[in-house]
């Protein structure tokens, strides 16, 4: 009987924990005290004239895949934003100073390579354009 | 780095939901042998290979050939990356293996805490196609590295 009990609880919060972790996935969120910024230096690689898209991944992360296949088809048709993917393991130091805590975390930068924002965990490929859209039509503004 | 394999996506999750089964039984009957049976699928698949698993036996021979004869099959087999869900099955291993420490020395709070972990796992696993390397791996190596 006391099994029965914690077997319905784990089922409960395991839901609620689902639940909540998939509607939280991949959601933009604006960044609003902490706002690094970013040398080509550290990333490895140049930045995009626009908007740089920062995606952190590892090894045993199978969304990380997807979120780079969806990444790759979208940023050619957005001019001057840049697609780069770094692998969290072999850039501890970033990922620390960064506060990546899972992958993949997607970090979103301007042209001057500070943060504006970040999503984490997959986003689906509507959430992404939304934000590229953004990102875009902010630099033409100017 | 070793190249990475390929393995049909659908696979790990089904895995997932009769691990969920068998040790929702195993916990609610403190079944020694269910736990040790669980041991060693899990030895199997996190070790040697995932499709070559009891469950992924199964799954090769009864469901997918299900799944790929359904009306709304696109004709492409999803796959994934063998690395994350054989990641998630040593984790199981882990879990599992601490259950039946707790089973075989009857230290059933041990049992049942390390089975719960592993049914909390499975669970968001095979429901939520829940991806426990992403959350877990990172945060392992920000710490002991």
């Amino acid at each position: 009987m006391k099994s029965g009990a914690t077997v319905i609880a784990i089922l409960v919060v395991a839901t609620m924990f689902g639940l909540v972790s998939k509607s939280n996935r991949g959601r933009f969120r604006v960044k609003k005290n902490f706002h690094p910024i970013l040398s080509r230096a550290e990333i490895g690689a140049d930045l995009g004239s626009v908007a740089t898209v920062l995606q952190f991944s590892s090894a045993f992360c199978a969304p990380c895949r997807a979120t780079r296949q969806i990444l790759e088809n979208l940023t050619p048709q957005f001019p001057g934003i840049a697609h780069i993917e770094i692998d969290a393991e072999s850039h501890l130091e970033l990922v620390r100073r960064l506060k990546v805590h899972q992958t993949p975390t997607t970090l979103f930068l301007d042209a001057n390579g500070q943060e504006i924002g970040r999503a984490v965990g997959a986003p689906k490929k509507s959430q992404l354009v939304a934000v590229l859209e953004k990102l875009h039509g902010a630099a033409h503004v100017h | 780095m070793a190249q990475p394999t390929f393995i049909d996506a659908r696979g790990p999750r089904f895995s997932a939901a009769i691990t969920t089964i068998v040790l929702i039984v195993a916990l609610l009957t403190r079944s020694t042998f269910l736990i040790i049976w669980q041991l060693l699928v899990f030895a199997i698949s996190a070790f040697y290979s995932m499709p070559n698993s009891p469950y992924g036996f199964v799954y090769r021979r009864v469901i997918a050939p299900y799944l790929n004869k359904r009306k709304n099959f696109s004709g492409q087999v999803p796959t994934e990356d063998s690395r994350p869900p054989r990641f998630a099955q040593q984790m199981g291993f882990g879990f599992v293996l601490l259950a039946t420490v707790g089973a075989l020395s009857h230290t059933w709070l041990l049992f049942t805490v390390a089975t719960a972990a592993c049914i909390f796992a499975a669970f968001l696993n095979s429901a939520f196609n829940y991806c426990l390397g992403c959350a877990i791996y990172l945060q392992g190596i920000r710490i002991f590295r």
